[in-house]
């Protein structure tokens, strides 16, 4: 490796050959001979120039940047080395540098030992050692690296041999206090896990090799390691022999690293050392050295190394294009150098070779070099947000070695949109109920409906405590939660139910974590929150303040391993704490198919002939609901992907040997919970790997160790890896992806292969047939990926870590202490809309295809248009023939019904035959449907397309769109008529009926037609309530128990009565039961009146009420009665015991009030004779004192012995009657 | 009494309605009817308190006798219901107590709830004469409890109801009540459901729930817990308008989604349709 650097730095060999040499192994021919010959010896090693050249910048840059903000590592070989220590991520904060070339490995647990198995097989053994030495000397003095730097330098000059000697000794005096983990290092070919990729002899060099667990930490602490190593020994000398090394020394290798297994196994893993020494380095009371163009040392060597590197990027041998920049934006921004003199006598006696000094000799270096790279990649970065451009633009030491690139960013900057916010919407909403999924039809019976009601309650119960407790310290998901998710789940009995959970839960999820830029957390699938529009400035306004308030200073550096942020934690740890593989199941079911459905959903296709004006406000649409569908589909995906390997996910180490080929052989036989590489394939094939790629990235991003080693998921990888390959940013060309869609897909990848779970050799082993990749496209001339459909916002927000980028920025404006936040400025929330209808699924035929190729050169809104009009009129038709031809059935049904009924007498038969003799007469009606249905589409849907399409559209275009609207619309009524007219017709009559029956019932209508007030009234009469209590008052007052002064007055008892009349006339306040109990009251009022046994208020003599008054009132109320209940009176209570009983206190007695009363009754046609015959013979059974009994008689033969009298004589009779019966009470 | 101390400070804890609140036409103040829920309120939070003291078959044997005794020395004096005030109960709840008591005595088999509800109503249904009266005697006289009670206390929340559905029209707020809910299948169901949400304040309302009656902490998170949130979790965000006022610190969750209101609000956003 080193030797083809070397090469590279005397200018043996251009820069472009070398690239060409890294990239395309087999095509050499362009070069030059000299060139060709150079490189070609050295071709084995092809593989492993990327990584060492990562690691080498990195090791050269260790002094640089010890404080300061993390670095991610080196590279690929240095990012996967990251250990995966449970604790890694708190050690993330370590200062940068230093943490290059820790003691991680001594910290490495045993987890990841086959992971660096894996890698060392690549890499080369010894190193290790040498790890372990550097990491000593790191936690030791916190400064080693400079010295290693030089050392390697002058070691390159010469073969490898003696520098690895050289370097030796350090290490293994080291060794005991910074052992390196045995497992780490050696990994020879036969652990090796996947049988798809050809041995690769051990190097020295084992960049690669250390397991990438550290992921969880901001990468930089837990840096790995192997790199001191390989430029310790062997990378300079190493390179040489162009066939590798011979297995003996593979051999001797292993031995050697067995022997520092064995020397440090006694001592403890102790990580901690090197924690120690960056902290005090990071303290803020450094000073920046400032950096000077003039004073940079090598700029020739520089320049070419920076070419390289950045034609590496570019060409995408990097795994990771943003923790490259990274790692650029650290050296620009670096504080200081750490002196290094001390160091390096020690360290190494010094070679004077041209290299053998190191590439960064001071800050100058650095940021010249950084300046260099960052030249290369101007359009990455003016493709960043605007903040971060900002900050670019503004910096200092950028415009003071570039003055030109600082121009273009400026320039950059001011023409920029691209702001980005990542505020999350602040509460949670809930999923509204729909009747056509939520109503009892959908649910097997009552106890299942009633049962899910109550989870919905108790799942958002849960949800509301979830919000006010997570947040609170030593709060527990599981103590809080648990017990009472796992009540609620084990209540699902039926699958059903389960179904419908989790249909909710889904729903919810999508609801409150889909959307970070969506106001109002718009779903899929549903109509947009109109209410989200609605102050969308205020919230809009509160959110950007809040943001600002809590900005997170870090979100876990350039490579965050995955995590469930916000209220995704809930979903997850509700998961976890149900534990129920019913639900699980279902869960993945449903995730699944929402995935699929998404996944294929017909997205628009950039139309390049459309170039005005109006097309940009079409691209704002379809960008919005491309943002949708994405973040949508990741976060399903997400959800999926972590229920689905939740079970072979555990704290322990991945299996190896005998045990990982069993479970190899046991998990290959599991069909893949979805078909993703199916998926991956066609989504590559119809060029929509931009709206594949990142849901599927999010998916395998929770995958086990066993996961990557599978034929199938290997597949996956290889083809994720030639897209990678094959996305280089500066190779744009028309109908090839669009800029911002590659630089999302090499985001998520290059965070994809930095995660632990993802054998690091994948990226580096992989033959790189990048320019074989060509998809077997038969594909759209412009699919998906050629469409602008990512922009900044959709970058940032899948990929939040490449936002780090900016806090590195402002972290150097602000001090060492930046509070990063305050640079953060908010887009305004862009609202989500829902989705457009899908195409329909039923054309066929001629027809459609013609259809079809109308569209095809039409602007997609037109179909879309189209489509839309087609799936609503359809809907609606239904609708419509619903509440016309059926509803007329029904009405027809029941007067049909009424006839029965008259016929057939009060019972009427047997329902269920009533309902078939109505059916077999109605259904037939049905037939009508079709023919109205199709009227109906013929009418509505042309109206519907012309006010949705633009006014230039063409008469014949626009004719067309009508009529296909209209044959959509038609086919899609009639195909659901056409099955379900009958049963709809069956289902309505029959409600109709039993509606019927129950009105036929014991309750006669209390609602009859009569119900309502007359126009001209305006509600002013008393309120019932009012009254009932009223007349609650005069009752208590009669019945007692009442002082002696207490008593009502004969005017108040007339206005209540009259209020009474008010109020039931004006029945706008009245419901049935007040009705009732008003009926009642005043039944038993009549009574106490009769009984005279109101008390009245007035002079002490009088105390009873007047007869005529008395009669007066009864005459109102018998008015009331007649006129006004429109509810049944219960007037035989007038009769029953306990009332006439009340006569019997009366001294003396009087009948005569009673007599008038059943007079009248009688008379006004509200009691038939025969009933109060009937009452009054039942009076007779009753106990009674003797007289009383004996008056009662009396009373009765008197009422009975009356001939049914014409008008006029009853008048005269009503006349006399009080002398009748005060004769009849005396007697 | 507890709503006494309640009224005192009420001044600072309370949302009254305003006078022009009501379209009701009441004639006894607002004020005057807040103090009455409260009242009601509290003395059935005593009655709950002591609901279990009068149920013990020792009580009720005692309370049996006694009515007993009592009729037999004199049938037409308010036994029953001088029972009832001396022991501290709702004379319609001892007066139930007393009739099952009395029908388990003179029936083979135990009553059932229907049929002793039915003579509660209907005291003329009561088999002995002067159980029927004593049993009428403490129905008319309960201020709290009894069918005609539940009577006025239906009567007045659906006439409140009736009222808010009368200010929606008025305001040409399209909504959905309860009824027409019920008949789509909804499984819970507030009084009204607008077509289209408005916004109060500054929140958003999707739905509205009266209650003719004065918000008290006990209640309101019975509320929460049975109605409001189970509203929130199917329609999101509404209001519930307490007629009679309520305690101030309750309206609490207004950023989650349930706004309190002691009227029915006077500005309200509807959504513009140049917006859409």
């Amino acid at each position: 490796m080193a030797a083809v650097l070397e090469s590279l730095l005397r200018e043996e060999v251009s820069v472009a050959a070398v690239v060409r040499w890294i990239a395309h192994s087999t095509r050499g021919s362009e070069d030059n001979p000299g060139e060709a010959a150079a490189l070609s010896s050295l071709r084995p090693l092809r593989k492993e120039f990327v990584p060492f050249l990562l690691n080498f910048l990195r090791e050269q840059s260790s002094r640089v940047l010890p404080q300061g903000p993390p670095t991610p590592a080196k590279a690929p070989g240095a990012s996967a080395a990251l250990p995966g220590r449970p604790g890694g991520p708190s050690r993330g904060s370590r200062g940068a540098r230093s943490q290059l070339f820790p003691p991680t490995e001594a910290a490495s647990t045993a987890a990841e030992a086959p992971l660096a198995r894996r890698g060392g097989r690549r890499r080369g053994p010894g190193p290790a050692r040498e790890r372990g030495g550097r990491g000593l000397e790191e936690g030791v003095s916190g400064e080693n690296l400079p010295g290693a730097g030089g050392r390697r330098l002058r070691g390159s000059g010469s073969p490898s041999r003696p520098s690895l000697t050289l370097s030796d000794p350090p290490n293994l005096s080291n060794l005991e206090e910074f052992p390196p983990v045995g497992s780490v290092p050696p990994g020879p070919a036969g652990t090796k896990p996947s049988r798809r990729i050809n041995p690769t002899p051990v190097s020295e060099e084992r960049s690669l090799s250390k397991p990438k667990t550290c992921f969880t930490s901001p990468p930089i602490s837990c840096v790995p390691s192997s790199q001191p190593s390989a430029l310790d020994t062997s990378p300079w000398g190493l390179g040489l022999p162009p066939g590798c090394r011979s297995l003996q020394e593979e051999r001797e290798m292993l031995r050697k690293e067995r022997s520092k297994q064995l020397q440090q196994s006694p001592t403890p893993t102790c990580p901690t050392p090197e924690l120690g020494s960056p902290l005090p380095s990071r303290a803020g009371s450094l000073t920046d050295e400032p950096a000077d163009p003039a004073r940079v040392s090598s700029r020739q060597r520089l320049e070419l190394v920076a070419l390289v590197y950045s034609s590496c990027i570019a060409e995408n041998l990097v795994p990771n294009l943003f923790l490259e920049l990274f790692f650029v934006f650290q050296l620009l921004t670096a504080r200081r150098m750490v002196t290094a003199k001390d160091s390096d006598p020690e360290l190494s006696p010094g070679v004077l070779d041209s290299l053998e000094s190191p590439l960064f000799q001071s800050i100058h270096d650095c940021v010249f070099f950084a300046v260099q790279v960052l030249e290369c990649h101007f359009q990455v970065l003016s493709n960043l947000d605007k903040g971060t451009l900002k900050l670019l633009a503004e910096n200092e030491r950028l415009l003071c070695f570039s003055p030109a690139l600082q121009g273009r960013l400026r320039a950059a900057y001011e023409g920029s949109v691209a702001k980005v916010s990542l505020a999350m919407p602040p509460s949670a909403q809930a999923v509204s109920f729909q009747p056509e999924t939520d109503n009892r039809a959908n649910f097997s019976s009552d106890r299942a409906f009633h049962t899910f009601k109550k989870q919905r309650d108790v799942f958002y119960e849960v949800l509301r405590e979830w919000e006010d407790h997570h947040e609170e310290p030593g709060w527990d998901f599981e103590k809080g939660l648990g017990s009472r998710i796992r009540a609620m789940m084990g209540q699902l009995s039926a699958a059903c139910s389960h179904s419908h959970f989790v249909r909710l839960f889904q729903k919810q999820l999508l609801q409150m974590c889909q959307s970070p830029g969506g106001a109002g957390g718009t779903v899929l699938g549903e109509a947009p929150d109109v209410l989200s529009m609605l102050g969308a400035d205020k919230l809009g306004r509160l959110w950007r303040l809040q943001e600002r308030l809590m900005a997170p200073q870090s979100s876990g550096g350039p490579c965050p391993p995955p995590t469930f942020p916000g209220c995704q934690g809930f979903f997850r740890d509700f998961i976890l704490s149900a534990s129920s593989f019913q639900f699980n199941q279902h869960l993945m079911d449903s995730l699944s198919l929402k995935i699929r459905e998404l996944n294929g959903l017909a997205l628009p296709q950039h139309e390049p002939s459309d170039e005005d004006g109006e097309s940009d406000v079409d691209w704002q649409g379809e960008r919005r609901q491309f943002a949708v569908v994405l973040l949508s589909l990741r976060l399903l995906a997400k959800f999926l992907g972590f229920v689905a390997f939740l079970p072979y996910r555990g704290p322990e180490p991945p299996p190896t040997g005998e045990l990982q080929d069993s479970i190899l052989a046991l998990r290959s036989q599991v069909p893949p919970v979805l078909d993703v590489r199916t998926l991956l394939q066609r989504g590559l094939q119809a060029r929509r790997a931009v709206l594949t790629v990142p849901w599927l990235v999010e998916f395998l991003s929770f995958a086990d160790h066993v996961v990557p080693l599978l034929d199938y998921y290997r597949d996956i990888f290889i083809l994720l890896l030639r897209l990678h390959r094959s996305l280089v940013l500066s190779q744009e060309s028309e109908g090839k992806m669009c800029f911002l869609n590659k630089l999302l897909l090499l985001a998520v990848l290059g965070w994809l292969f930095q995660i632990p779970t993802v054998p690091e050799d994948l990226f580096f082993l992989e033959e790189g047939p990048s320019d074989a990749f060509e998809v077997d496209t038969v594909a759209p001339e412009h699919g998906l990926d050629a469409a602008p459909v990512v922009d900044q916002q959709l970058l940032y927000t899948c990929c939040p870590y490449i936002g780090e980028l900016r806090k590195l920025l402002a972290l150097w404006v602000s001090g060492s202490s930046g509070r990063s936040g305050g640079f953060m400025r908010k887009i305004t929330p862009t609202t989500t809309t829902g989705l457009g209808a899908q195409p329909s699924q039923t054309s066929q035929g001629l027809q459609a295809r013609l259809a079809q190729a109308f569209f095809h050169n039409q602007p997609p809104s037109l179909r879309r248009t189209v489509e839309f009009v087609a799936e609503r009129i359809g809907s609606n038709c239904v609708k419509h023939i619903k509440a016309t031809l059926v509803a007329d059935l029904v009405r027809q049904a029941e007067s049909l019904l009424q006839e029965q009924l008259v016929t057939q007498g009060e019972e009427g038969g047997d329902p269920a035959q009533l309902l078939e003799i109505l059916c077999s007469q109605l259904c037939p009606h049905g037939a009508q449907a079709l023919a109205l249905g199709r009227e109906f589409c013929q009418r509505k849907s042309p109206g519907a397309v012309q006010a949705l399409l633009p006014e230039e559209t063409p008469a014949a275009v626009l004719s067309s769109a009508e009529n296909i609207a209209v044959g959509l619309a038609t086919e899609k009524a009639c195909a659901w008529l056409s099955a379900n007219i009958t049963a709809l017709i069956r289902r309505e009559v029959k409600a109709a009926v039993s509606r019927t029956l129950r009105a036929q019932g014991p309750e006669p209508a209390a609602r009859g037609e009569r119900r309502g007030c007359s126009r001209a009234c305006e509600h002013h009469a008393p309120l019932p309530s009012h009254l009932i209590s009223e007349i609650k008052d005069v009752l208590s007052l009669a019945v007692g128990p009442r002082d002696p002064d207490e008593g009502v007055s004969p005017e108040h008892l007339e206005q209540l009565l009259g209020q009474l009349g008010q109020t039931l006339r004006c029945r706008q306040f009245l419901c049935p039961p007040a009705e009732q109990h008003l009926a009642k009251c005043s039944v038993e009022l009549a009574s106490l009146l009769v009984a005279d046994q109101i008390p009245i208020l007035g002079p002490p003599a009088q105390y009873r009420l007047e007869r005529g008054q008395a009669r007066r009132l009864l005459h109102m109320l018998l008015s009331l009665w007649k006129e006004d209940f429109q509810g049944p009176v219960p007037l035989q209570l007038l009769l029953s015991p306990r009332n006439v009983g009340l006569l019997a206190d009366t001294r003396p007695r009087e009948w005569d009030l009673l007599l008038f009363l059943l007079r009248e009754l009688v008379e006004k046609g509200l009691m038939g004779r025969m009933e109060i015959e009937a009452c009054l013979g039942s009076l007779h059974q009753a106990q009674w004192p003797g007289d009383f009994a004996e008056e009662l008689a009396t009373l009765s033969n008197l009422f009975l012995a009356e001939p049914p009298l014409p008008e006029p004589q009853l008048r005269a009779c009503e006349l006399v009657q009080p002398n009748r019966g005060t004769v009849l009470a005396q007697s | 009494m507890k709503c006494i101390s309640l009224a005192e400070c009420w001044e600072e804890t309370i949302t009254f309605p305003g006078p022009e609140d009501t379209g009701l036409g009441i004639q006894t103040s607002q004020s005057q009817a807040t103090l009455l829920s409260i009242f009601s309120q509290e003395y059935q939070k005593h009655i709950k308190r002591t609901h279990a003291k009068h149920h013990t078959s020792e009580a009720i044997e005692s309370y049996y006798q006694r009515y007993l005794n009592g009729v037999v020395k004199n049938g037409a004096a308010p036994v029953l219901l001088d029972l009832a005030n001396e022991v501290d109960y709702a004379p319609s709840l001892m007066a139930r107590l007393i009739l099952e008591r009395f029908l388990q005595e003179h029936e083979e088999t135990a009553p059932s709830k229907s049929v002793i509800n039915s003579m509660l109503r209907d005291p003329s249904q009561i088999p002995d004469g002067v159980l029927a009266n004593q049993v009428y005697q403490c129905i008319v006289n309960d201020c709290c409890y009894g069918p005609l009670v539940d009577c006025i206390k239906h009567a007045i929340g659906h006439e409140h109801e009736v009222l808010l559905r009368d200010l929606l029209l008025e305001k040409n707020l399209s909504f959905l009540d309860e009824d027409q809910l019920r008949a789509k299948g909804y499984d819970k169901t507030p009084d009204f459901i607008l077509q289209v949400p408005v916004a109060v304040e500054g929140h958003i309302i999707h739905w509205i729930e009266s209650k003719a009656s004065f918000g008290d902490e006990c209640s309101h998170h019975a509320y929460l817990h049975d109605q409001f949130w189970s509203y929130w979790n199917r329609f999101g965000p509404g209001l519930v308008i307490y007629w009679y006022g309520f305690i101030q610190e309750l309206d609490c969750n207004r950023e989650r989604g349930i706004l309190l209101k002691a009227c029915f609000p006077t500005n309200i956003v509807t959504l513009c349709h140049s917006l859409a």
